[in-house]
Protein backbone atom coordinates (compact mmCIF):
# COMPACT_ATOMS: atom_id res chain seq x y z
CA UNK A 1 0.00 0.00 0.00
CA UNK A 2 1.40 3.35 -1.00
CA UNK A 3 0.98 5.56 2.06
CA UNK A 4 -0.75 8.89 1.83
CA UNK A 5 1.64 11.46 3.29
CA UNK A 6 3.13 14.84 2.46
CA UNK A 7 6.26 13.38 0.84
CA UNK A 8 4.28 11.05 -1.47
CA UNK A 9 1.86 13.85 -2.33
CA UNK A 10 4.76 16.09 -3.28
CA UNK A 11 6.56 13.37 -5.25
CA UNK A 12 3.41 12.36 -7.12
CA UNK A 13 2.65 16.01 -7.80
CA UNK A 14 6.06 16.47 -9.37
CA UNK A 15 5.75 13.27 -11.44
CA UNK A 16 2.25 13.77 -12.83
CA UNK A 17 0.35 11.62 -10.31
CA UNK A 18 1.11 8.50 -12.36
CA UNK A 19 2.37 6.37 -9.46
CA UNK A 20 -0.75 5.97 -7.34
CA UNK A 21 -2.21 2.48 -6.91
CA UNK A 22 -5.86 1.49 -6.62
CA UNK A 23 -6.92 1.91 -2.97
CA UNK A 24 -7.75 -1.79 -2.68
CA UNK A 25 -7.15 -4.96 -4.69
CA UNK A 26 -9.99 -6.65 -6.60
CA UNK A 27 -8.93 -10.30 -6.57
CA UNK A 28 -10.69 -13.42 -7.82
CA UNK A 29 -12.38 -15.33 -4.98
CA UNK A 30 -10.36 -18.13 -3.41
CA UNK A 31 -12.13 -21.49 -2.89
CA UNK A 32 -12.08 -21.04 0.87
CA UNK A 33 -11.24 -18.54 3.59
CA UNK A 34 -10.80 -18.64 7.37
CA UNK A 35 -13.50 -16.00 7.69
CA UNK A 36 -16.08 -14.75 5.20
CA UNK A 37 -17.84 -11.47 6.01
CA UNK A 38 -21.17 -10.84 4.28
CA UNK A 39 -21.71 -7.15 3.65
CA UNK A 40 -19.17 -4.64 2.34
CA UNK A 41 -20.47 -1.64 4.24
CA UNK A 42 -18.63 0.07 7.03
CA UNK A 43 -19.31 -2.63 9.64
CA UNK A 44 -18.21 -5.54 7.42
CA UNK A 45 -15.07 -3.77 6.23
CA UNK A 46 -14.20 -2.66 9.76
CA UNK A 47 -14.64 -6.24 10.96
CA UNK A 48 -12.26 -7.50 8.29
CA UNK A 49 -9.72 -4.81 9.17
CA UNK A 50 -9.80 -5.59 12.90
CA UNK A 51 -9.66 -9.35 12.25
CA UNK A 52 -6.40 -8.72 10.43
CA UNK A 53 -5.01 -5.97 12.63
CA UNK A 54 -6.08 -7.06 16.13
CA UNK A 55 -6.15 -10.83 15.72
CA UNK A 56 -3.76 -11.58 12.85
CA UNK A 57 -6.45 -13.34 10.80
CA UNK A 58 -5.78 -12.23 7.23
CA UNK A 59 -7.29 -15.07 5.18
CA UNK A 60 -10.54 -13.14 5.07
CA UNK A 61 -13.02 -12.18 2.34
CA UNK A 62 -15.64 -9.44 2.41
CA UNK A 63 -18.55 -10.17 0.06
CA UNK A 64 -20.54 -7.20 -1.18
CA UNK A 65 -23.63 -7.60 -3.34
CA UNK A 66 -23.31 -4.13 -4.88
CA UNK A 67 -20.46 -1.70 -4.40
CA UNK A 68 -18.53 -0.82 -1.24
CA UNK A 69 -20.43 1.49 1.05
CA UNK A 70 -23.36 1.65 -1.38
CA UNK A 71 -25.93 0.77 1.25
CA UNK A 72 -26.49 2.60 4.51
CA UNK A 73 -22.82 3.55 4.84
CA UNK A 74 -23.27 5.90 1.88
CA UNK A 75 -26.84 6.90 2.77
CA UNK A 76 -26.66 8.20 6.32
CA UNK A 77 -26.33 11.77 7.57
CA UNK A 78 -22.76 11.16 8.85
CA UNK A 79 -23.40 11.98 12.51
CA UNK A 80 -21.15 10.46 15.20
CA UNK A 81 -22.17 10.73 18.88
CA UNK A 82 -22.42 8.63 22.03
CA UNK A 83 -25.23 10.44 23.89
CA UNK A 84 -27.11 7.35 25.03
CA UNK A 85 -28.85 6.68 28.30
CA UNK A 86 -27.91 3.27 29.68
CA UNK A 87 -24.36 2.37 30.82
CA UNK A 88 -24.18 -0.55 28.37
CA UNK A 89 -24.96 1.73 25.43
CA UNK A 90 -22.66 4.49 26.64
CA UNK A 91 -19.76 2.04 26.85
CA UNK A 92 -20.50 0.72 23.37
CA UNK A 93 -20.99 4.00 21.52
CA UNK A 94 -18.20 5.86 23.32
CA UNK A 95 -15.78 3.07 22.40
CA UNK A 96 -16.79 3.84 18.82
CA UNK A 97 -16.44 7.59 19.20
CA UNK A 98 -12.95 7.16 20.65
CA UNK A 99 -11.96 4.93 17.73
CA UNK A 100 -13.27 7.62 15.37
CA UNK A 101 -11.01 10.15 17.08
CA UNK A 102 -7.93 8.21 15.94
CA UNK A 103 -9.34 6.66 12.79
CA UNK A 104 -7.76 8.86 10.11
CA UNK A 105 -4.31 8.17 11.53
CA UNK A 106 -4.98 4.48 12.13
CA UNK A 107 -6.21 3.91 8.57
CA UNK A 108 -3.85 6.42 6.92
CA UNK A 109 -7.00 7.78 5.27
CA UNK A 110 -8.65 11.10 6.01
CA UNK A 111 -12.18 10.33 7.19
CA UNK A 112 -12.68 14.06 7.91
CA UNK A 113 -13.92 13.46 11.44
CA UNK A 114 -15.01 16.84 12.73
CA UNK A 115 -15.92 17.11 16.42
CA UNK A 116 -18.22 20.07 15.95
CA UNK A 117 -20.61 19.02 18.71
CA UNK A 118 -24.07 17.45 18.57
CA UNK A 119 -26.82 19.66 19.97
CA UNK A 120 -30.33 18.71 21.01
CA UNK A 121 -32.77 21.63 21.01
CA UNK A 122 -35.56 21.59 23.59
CA UNK A 123 -38.93 23.26 23.11
CA UNK A 124 -41.13 22.60 26.16
CA UNK A 125 -40.83 22.32 29.92
CA UNK A 126 -41.08 18.54 29.51
CA UNK A 127 -38.30 18.58 26.94
CA UNK A 128 -36.17 20.46 29.46
CA UNK A 129 -36.82 17.85 32.13
CA UNK A 130 -35.99 15.07 29.69
CA UNK A 131 -32.82 16.91 28.70
CA UNK A 132 -31.66 17.28 32.31
CA UNK A 133 -32.36 13.60 32.93
CA UNK A 134 -30.48 12.58 29.81
CA UNK A 135 -27.46 14.79 30.52
CA UNK A 136 -27.38 13.47 34.09
CA UNK A 137 -27.34 9.89 32.85
CA UNK A 138 -24.60 10.63 30.37
CA UNK A 139 -22.43 12.29 33.01
CA UNK A 140 -22.92 9.31 35.33
CA UNK A 141 -21.77 7.09 32.47
CA UNK A 142 -18.62 9.17 32.05
CA UNK A 143 -19.75 10.92 28.85
CA UNK A 144 -19.26 14.68 28.77
CA UNK A 145 -22.42 16.65 28.00
CA UNK A 146 -24.07 19.75 29.43
CA UNK A 147 -27.19 21.85 29.24
CA UNK A 148 -27.39 25.04 27.20
CA UNK A 149 -29.51 28.13 27.76
CA UNK A 150 -31.76 29.54 25.07
CA UNK A 151 -29.20 32.29 24.45
CA UNK A 152 -26.40 29.78 23.99
CA UNK A 153 -28.48 27.76 21.51
CA UNK A 154 -29.34 30.93 19.63
CA UNK A 155 -25.70 31.98 19.47
CA UNK A 156 -24.55 28.60 18.19
CA UNK A 157 -27.38 28.08 15.66
CA UNK A 158 -28.25 31.51 14.26
CA UNK A 159 -30.49 29.90 11.63
CA UNK A 160 -32.88 28.61 14.28
CA UNK A 161 -36.15 30.43 14.88
CA UNK A 162 -35.96 31.24 18.60
CA UNK A 163 -38.74 33.84 18.63
CA UNK A 164 -41.07 33.51 21.65
CA UNK A 165 -44.07 33.08 19.33
CA UNK A 166 -42.41 30.38 17.18
CA UNK A 167 -44.40 27.19 16.61
CA UNK A 168 -41.54 25.40 18.40
CA UNK A 169 -40.15 27.99 20.85
CA UNK A 170 -36.63 27.24 22.11
CA UNK A 171 -36.26 26.93 25.90
CA UNK A 172 -32.74 25.49 25.87
CA UNK A 173 -30.74 22.53 24.73
CA UNK A 174 -27.87 20.23 25.50
CA UNK A 175 -24.69 19.33 23.71
CA UNK A 176 -22.16 16.54 23.47
CA UNK A 177 -19.07 18.52 22.39
CA UNK A 178 -17.09 15.44 21.25
CA UNK A 179 -19.83 14.45 18.82
CA UNK A 180 -19.69 15.54 15.20
CA UNK A 181 -19.59 14.30 11.64
CA UNK A 182 -17.29 12.21 9.46
CA UNK A 183 -17.14 11.66 5.73
CA UNK A 184 -19.13 8.44 5.32
CA UNK A 185 -17.67 7.23 2.01
CA UNK A 186 -14.16 7.78 3.36
CA UNK A 187 -14.91 5.52 6.34
CA UNK A 188 -15.81 2.64 4.01
CA UNK A 189 -12.95 3.31 1.62
CA UNK A 190 -10.43 3.82 4.39
CA UNK A 191 -11.30 0.51 6.07
CA UNK A 192 -11.33 -1.24 2.68
CA UNK A 193 -7.90 0.11 1.75
CA UNK A 194 -6.36 -0.71 5.12
CA UNK A 195 -7.92 -4.19 5.21
CA UNK A 196 -6.83 -4.95 1.65
CA UNK A 197 -3.27 -3.91 2.51
CA UNK A 198 -3.29 -6.49 5.33
CA UNK A 199 -4.37 -9.24 2.90
CA UNK A 200 -8.16 -9.18 3.05
CA UNK A 201 -9.92 -9.98 -0.25
CA UNK A 202 -12.71 -7.55 -1.09
CA UNK A 203 -15.19 -9.05 -3.55
CA UNK A 204 -17.74 -6.64 -4.98
CA UNK A 205 -20.77 -7.69 -7.06
CA UNK A 206 -20.75 -10.92 -5.07
CA UNK A 207 -24.18 -11.78 -3.71
CA UNK A 208 -24.74 -14.53 -1.16
CA UNK A 209 -27.57 -16.78 -2.33
CA UNK A 210 -27.40 -19.52 0.30
CA UNK A 211 -25.45 -21.25 3.05
CA UNK A 212 -23.86 -24.69 3.02
CA UNK A 213 -23.90 -26.51 6.37
CA UNK A 214 -22.28 -29.64 7.77
CA UNK A 215 -24.29 -32.62 9.02
CA UNK A 216 -24.16 -31.06 12.51
CA UNK A 217 -25.68 -27.84 11.19
CA UNK A 218 -22.50 -25.77 11.27
CA UNK A 219 -21.89 -23.29 8.48
CA UNK A 220 -19.07 -24.46 6.20
CA UNK A 221 -19.44 -21.95 3.37
CA UNK A 222 -21.68 -19.70 1.31
CA UNK A 223 -23.19 -20.03 -2.14
CA UNK A 224 -22.74 -16.91 -4.25
CA UNK A 225 -23.28 -15.73 -7.81
CA UNK A 226 -19.49 -16.20 -8.21
CA UNK A 227 -19.71 -19.81 -7.03
CA UNK A 228 -19.27 -21.61 -3.73
CA UNK A 229 -16.88 -20.09 -1.18
CA UNK A 230 -15.87 -22.20 1.82
CA UNK A 231 -15.38 -20.63 5.24
CA UNK A 232 -14.37 -21.70 8.74
CA UNK A 233 -16.55 -18.96 10.13
CA UNK A 234 -18.98 -16.46 8.65
CA UNK A 235 -19.94 -13.00 9.89
CA UNK A 236 -22.90 -11.02 8.60
CA UNK A 237 -23.26 -7.23 8.72
CA UNK A 238 -26.03 -6.44 6.26
CA UNK A 239 -28.25 -3.95 8.18
CA UNK A 240 -31.68 -3.72 6.52
CA UNK A 241 -31.25 -7.06 4.75
CA UNK A 242 -30.45 -9.00 7.95
CA UNK A 243 -33.79 -10.81 7.88
CA UNK A 244 -33.21 -11.88 4.28
CA UNK A 245 -29.74 -13.34 4.99
CA UNK A 246 -30.98 -14.90 8.25
CA UNK A 247 -33.77 -16.50 6.24
CA UNK A 248 -31.20 -18.07 3.91
CA UNK A 249 -29.40 -19.44 6.98
CA UNK A 250 -32.63 -20.80 8.45
CA UNK A 251 -33.44 -18.57 11.42
CA UNK A 252 -35.51 -15.47 12.18
CA UNK A 253 -34.54 -12.16 13.75
CA UNK A 254 -36.49 -9.58 15.80
CA UNK A 255 -35.74 -7.04 13.08
CA UNK A 256 -38.08 -4.88 11.03
CA UNK A 257 -36.78 -3.05 7.96
CA UNK A 258 -37.89 0.53 7.38
CA UNK A 259 -36.88 3.32 5.02
CA UNK A 260 -35.06 6.27 6.61
CA UNK A 261 -34.83 9.31 4.37
CA UNK A 262 -32.17 11.97 4.06
CA UNK A 263 -31.90 15.17 2.05
CA UNK A 264 -29.10 17.42 0.84
CA UNK A 265 -29.58 21.03 -0.22
CA UNK A 266 -27.68 23.01 -2.82
CA UNK A 267 -24.29 24.20 -1.48
CA UNK A 268 -24.34 27.32 0.67
CA UNK A 269 -21.69 29.49 2.28
CA UNK A 270 -20.95 28.31 5.86
CA UNK A 271 -24.09 28.87 7.93
CA UNK A 272 -23.98 26.01 10.45
CA UNK A 273 -20.95 24.75 12.39
CA UNK A 274 -22.57 22.11 14.60
CA UNK A 275 -25.15 19.32 14.38
CA UNK A 276 -28.69 20.04 15.54
CA UNK A 277 -31.60 17.78 16.44
CA UNK A 278 -35.00 19.16 17.39
CA UNK A 279 -36.79 17.34 20.21
CA UNK A 280 -40.09 18.68 18.88
CA UNK A 281 -40.02 17.60 15.25
CA UNK A 282 -37.24 15.01 15.10
CA UNK A 283 -35.64 17.05 12.30
CA UNK A 284 -31.85 17.12 12.38
CA UNK A 285 -29.31 18.84 10.17
CA UNK A 286 -25.70 19.82 9.73
CA UNK A 287 -23.64 21.38 6.94
CA UNK A 288 -21.21 19.31 4.93
CA UNK A 289 -17.77 20.55 3.96
CA UNK A 290 -19.11 20.99 0.42
CA UNK A 291 -21.69 23.42 1.81
CA UNK A 292 -24.83 21.31 1.43
CA UNK A 293 -27.23 21.16 4.33
CA UNK A 294 -27.59 17.48 5.27
CA UNK A 295 -31.09 16.92 6.67
CA UNK A 296 -32.89 13.96 8.19
CA UNK A 297 -35.94 13.12 10.24
CA UNK A 298 -38.12 10.12 11.05
CA UNK A 299 -38.82 6.75 9.54
CA UNK A 300 -41.52 5.84 7.05
CA UNK A 301 -43.50 3.73 9.50
CA UNK A 302 -44.21 0.63 7.44
CA UNK A 303 -41.93 -2.15 6.24
CA UNK A 304 -39.93 -1.20 3.19
CA UNK A 305 -37.00 -2.46 1.15
CA UNK A 306 -37.34 0.43 -1.34
CA UNK A 307 -34.37 2.77 -0.96
CA UNK A 308 -36.30 5.93 -1.77
CA UNK A 309 -38.67 6.97 1.04
CA UNK A 310 -42.12 8.41 0.65
CA UNK A 311 -43.59 11.90 0.40
CA UNK A 312 -45.57 12.22 3.68
CA UNK A 313 -42.38 11.93 5.77
CA UNK A 314 -40.56 14.16 3.28
CA UNK A 315 -43.22 16.81 3.82
CA UNK A 316 -43.01 16.42 7.60
CA UNK A 317 -39.23 16.87 7.72
CA UNK A 318 -39.04 19.70 5.20
CA UNK A 319 -42.02 21.39 6.86
CA UNK A 320 -39.98 21.38 10.08
CA UNK A 321 -37.01 22.88 8.19
CA UNK A 322 -39.18 25.64 6.72
CA UNK A 323 -40.71 26.45 10.12
CA UNK A 324 -37.67 26.13 12.38
CA UNK A 325 -35.03 27.47 9.96
CA UNK A 326 -37.11 30.11 8.15
CA UNK A 327 -34.17 31.82 6.43
CA UNK A 328 -33.40 28.68 4.42
CA UNK A 329 -37.01 27.85 3.65
CA UNK A 330 -36.48 28.62 -0.02
CA UNK A 331 -33.15 26.83 -0.41
CA UNK A 332 -33.47 24.09 -3.03
CA UNK A 333 -32.77 20.41 -2.49
CA UNK A 334 -30.18 18.64 -4.59
CA UNK A 335 -30.97 15.07 -3.63
CA UNK A 336 -33.30 12.91 -1.57
CA UNK A 337 -32.91 9.20 -0.88
CA UNK A 338 -33.47 6.51 1.75
CA UNK A 339 -31.55 3.72 3.41
CA UNK A 340 -33.16 0.54 4.71
CA UNK A 341 -32.57 0.40 8.45
CA UNK A 342 -32.83 -2.65 10.72
CA UNK A 343 -34.98 -1.63 13.66
CA UNK A 344 -35.31 -3.86 16.73
CA UNK A 345 -37.73 -3.46 19.60
CA UNK A 346 -35.28 -1.89 22.09
CA UNK A 347 -33.33 0.15 19.51
CA UNK A 348 -30.09 -1.54 20.53
CA UNK A 349 -27.90 -3.63 18.24
CA UNK A 350 -27.70 -7.42 18.02
CA UNK A 351 -24.11 -8.65 18.34
CA UNK A 352 -22.60 -12.08 18.53
CA UNK A 353 -23.83 -15.62 18.03
CA UNK A 354 -26.78 -16.73 15.93
CA UNK A 355 -28.75 -19.99 16.25
CA UNK A 356 -26.50 -21.36 13.45
CA UNK A 357 -23.05 -22.45 14.71
CA UNK A 358 -20.22 -20.69 12.90
CA UNK A 359 -22.40 -17.76 11.84
CA UNK A 360 -22.00 -14.48 13.76
CA UNK A 361 -24.09 -11.37 13.44
CA UNK A 362 -23.83 -7.60 13.67
CA UNK A 363 -27.18 -5.90 13.03
CA UNK A 364 -30.01 -3.98 14.63
CA UNK A 365 -28.30 -0.58 14.70
CA UNK A 366 -31.48 0.87 13.24
CA UNK A 367 -31.15 4.54 12.41
CA UNK A 368 -27.73 4.91 14.05
CA UNK A 369 -25.33 2.46 12.43
CA UNK A 370 -22.81 4.88 10.95
CA UNK A 371 -21.52 6.16 14.29
CA UNK A 372 -21.04 2.56 15.41
CA UNK A 373 -18.97 1.32 12.47
CA UNK A 374 -15.65 1.07 14.35
CA UNK A 375 -17.12 -0.62 17.42
CA UNK A 376 -19.43 -2.88 15.36
CA UNK A 377 -16.48 -4.12 13.33
CA UNK A 378 -14.26 -4.45 16.41
CA UNK A 379 -16.83 -6.49 18.37
CA UNK A 380 -17.72 -8.82 15.49
CA UNK A 381 -14.03 -9.43 14.84
CA UNK A 382 -13.42 -10.11 18.54
CA UNK A 383 -16.23 -12.67 18.73
CA UNK A 384 -15.18 -14.47 15.55
CA UNK A 385 -11.50 -14.54 16.53
CA UNK A 386 -11.80 -15.47 20.20
CA UNK A 387 -15.05 -17.43 20.23
CA UNK A 388 -16.59 -15.30 22.93
CA UNK A 389 -18.24 -11.90 23.20
CA UNK A 390 -16.22 -8.84 24.17
CA UNK A 391 -17.39 -7.51 27.56
CA UNK A 392 -18.80 -4.41 25.89
CA UNK A 393 -20.78 -6.50 23.37
CA UNK A 394 -22.08 -9.14 25.77
CA UNK A 395 -25.30 -7.29 26.80
CA UNK A 396 -26.32 -7.06 23.14
CA UNK A 397 -26.62 -10.78 22.40
CA UNK A 398 -29.59 -12.05 20.40
CA UNK A 399 -30.70 -14.15 23.38
CA UNK A 400 -31.86 -11.01 25.24
CA UNK A 401 -35.15 -11.22 23.35
CA UNK A 402 -35.80 -14.54 25.09
CA UNK A 403 -34.40 -13.68 28.53
CA UNK A 404 -36.05 -10.25 28.58
CA UNK A 405 -32.84 -8.37 29.42
CA UNK A 406 -33.44 -5.63 26.87
CA UNK A 407 -31.28 -2.49 26.67
CA UNK A 408 -34.24 -0.27 26.02
CA UNK A 409 -32.81 2.81 24.36
CA UNK A 410 -36.02 3.09 22.33
CA UNK A 411 -37.68 4.66 25.36
CA UNK A 412 -34.61 5.96 27.21
CA UNK A 413 -32.94 7.99 24.48
CA UNK A 414 -36.11 9.21 22.83
CA UNK A 415 -35.07 7.62 19.57
CA UNK A 416 -38.00 8.43 17.31
CA UNK A 417 -38.94 4.92 16.26
CA UNK B 1 -47.41 8.58 -1.42
CA UNK B 2 -49.37 5.37 -0.97
CA UNK B 3 -52.96 5.36 -2.20
CA UNK B 4 -54.75 2.97 0.14
CA UNK B 5 -58.18 1.56 -0.76
CA UNK B 6 -60.13 1.74 2.51
CA UNK B 7 -62.89 -0.88 2.30
CA UNK B 8 -65.38 1.69 3.62
CA UNK B 9 -64.19 5.01 2.15
CA UNK B 10 -62.50 4.00 -1.10
CA UNK B 11 -58.99 5.08 -2.17
CA UNK B 12 -57.48 7.71 0.12
CA UNK B 13 -53.99 9.18 0.64
CA UNK B 14 -51.41 7.67 2.99
CA UNK B 15 -51.39 10.41 5.69
CA UNK B 16 -54.97 9.43 6.63
CA UNK B 17 -53.76 5.96 7.65
CA UNK B 18 -51.53 4.33 10.20
CA UNK B 19 -49.77 1.02 9.71
CA UNK B 20 -50.38 -1.35 12.62
CA UNK B 21 -47.73 -3.90 11.73
CA UNK B 22 -47.95 -7.61 11.08
CA UNK B 23 -51.39 -9.17 10.94
CA UNK B 24 -52.69 -12.65 11.85
CA UNK B 25 -50.59 -12.98 15.00
CA UNK B 26 -51.88 -15.51 17.50
CA UNK B 27 -51.01 -15.23 21.18
CA UNK B 28 -49.50 -18.50 22.45
CA UNK B 29 -51.70 -20.19 25.07
CA UNK B 30 -52.02 -21.25 27.81
CA UNK B 31 -49.69 -18.65 29.33
CA UNK B 32 -48.30 -20.92 32.05
CA UNK B 33 -47.10 -23.46 29.52
CA UNK B 34 -45.49 -21.06 27.04
CA UNK B 35 -41.70 -21.45 26.80
CA UNK B 36 -39.52 -18.34 27.11
CA UNK B 37 -38.34 -18.62 23.53
CA UNK B 38 -41.91 -18.90 22.21
CA UNK B 39 -43.02 -15.93 24.27
CA UNK B 40 -39.99 -13.86 23.18
CA UNK B 41 -40.73 -14.63 19.54
CA UNK B 42 -44.37 -13.67 20.02
CA UNK B 43 -43.35 -10.33 21.55
CA UNK B 44 -40.45 -9.35 19.34
CA UNK B 45 -39.98 -11.46 16.20
CA UNK B 46 -41.95 -10.25 13.21
CA UNK B 47 -42.27 -11.20 9.58
CA UNK B 48 -39.92 -8.95 7.63
CA UNK B 49 -40.18 -10.22 4.05
CA UNK B 50 -38.61 -8.65 0.99
CA UNK B 51 -41.85 -9.20 -0.91
CA UNK B 52 -45.53 -9.43 0.03
CA UNK B 53 -46.28 -8.61 3.68
CA UNK B 54 -49.63 -9.08 5.42
CA UNK B 55 -50.24 -6.09 7.66
CA UNK B 56 -52.92 -4.10 9.46
CA UNK B 57 -53.79 -0.55 8.49
CA UNK B 58 -56.11 1.80 10.35
CA UNK B 59 -57.95 4.65 8.67
CA UNK B 60 -57.15 6.65 11.81
CA UNK B 61 -57.78 10.09 10.31
CA UNK B 62 -60.89 8.93 8.47
CA UNK B 63 -63.54 6.34 9.33
CA UNK B 64 -61.23 4.88 12.05
CA UNK B 65 -61.81 1.31 10.88
CA UNK B 66 -58.97 -1.24 10.79
CA UNK B 67 -58.44 -3.71 7.95
CA UNK B 68 -55.81 -6.00 6.45
CA UNK B 69 -53.54 -5.14 3.54
CA UNK B 70 -51.20 -7.37 1.53
CA UNK B 71 -48.45 -5.03 0.34
CA UNK B 72 -45.19 -5.59 -1.49
CA UNK B 73 -42.33 -4.14 0.59
CA UNK B 74 -40.12 -3.54 -2.46
CA UNK B 75 -42.58 -1.92 -4.88
CA UNK B 76 -45.09 -0.80 -2.19
CA UNK B 77 -47.83 -2.17 -4.46
CA UNK B 78 -50.99 -3.11 -2.56
CA UNK B 79 -52.00 -6.52 -3.89
CA UNK B 80 -55.04 -7.27 -1.66
CA UNK B 81 -57.27 -5.60 0.93
CA UNK B 82 -59.45 -7.70 3.22
CA UNK B 83 -61.33 -7.57 6.52
CA UNK B 84 -59.75 -7.81 9.95
CA UNK B 85 -61.15 -11.28 10.64
CA UNK B 86 -61.04 -12.61 7.06
CA UNK B 87 -58.64 -15.41 6.14
CA UNK B 88 -55.67 -14.68 3.89
CA UNK B 89 -57.00 -14.32 0.32
CA UNK B 90 -56.03 -17.08 -2.11
CA UNK B 91 -54.32 -14.53 -4.38
CA UNK B 92 -51.61 -13.91 -1.76
CA UNK B 93 -51.55 -17.40 -0.26
CA UNK B 94 -47.74 -17.52 -0.72
CA UNK B 95 -47.21 -14.79 1.88
CA UNK B 96 -46.66 -16.04 5.41
CA UNK B 97 -49.29 -14.92 7.92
Amino acid sequence: MKRYNAWNMLWQGLTGHRGWEPAWRSPEPKPRYDVVIIGGGGHGLACAYYLAKNHGITNVAVLERGWLGGGNTGRNTTIVRSNYYYPQSAALYDFSLRLYEGLSKDLNYNVMFSQRGVMNVLHTRHDMEAGHRWVGAMNLNGIDAFMLTREEVKQRIPLLNTAPDARYPVLGGFVQPRGGTARHDAVAWGYARAASALGVDILQNCEVTGFRKSAEGRVVGVETNLGYIGAEQVGMAVAGHSSVIAGLAGFRLPVSSYALQAFVSEPLKPVMDTVMTSFGTGMYFSQSDKGGLVIGGGLDHYLSYAQRGNTPMLRHVLGAVADQLPSIGRVRLLRQWAGIVDVVHDSSPILGETPVPGLFINCGWGTGGFKAIPVGGWMLAHHIATGRAHDIAAPFALKRFHTGALVDEAAASGIPH
Amino acid sequence: MLRIPCPWCGPRDEPEFQCGGQSHMVRPEPWHEVAEATWGDYLFTRQNPKGVHLERWGHVNGCRQWFNVARNTVTHEIVAVYGMTDPVPASVAGAKP
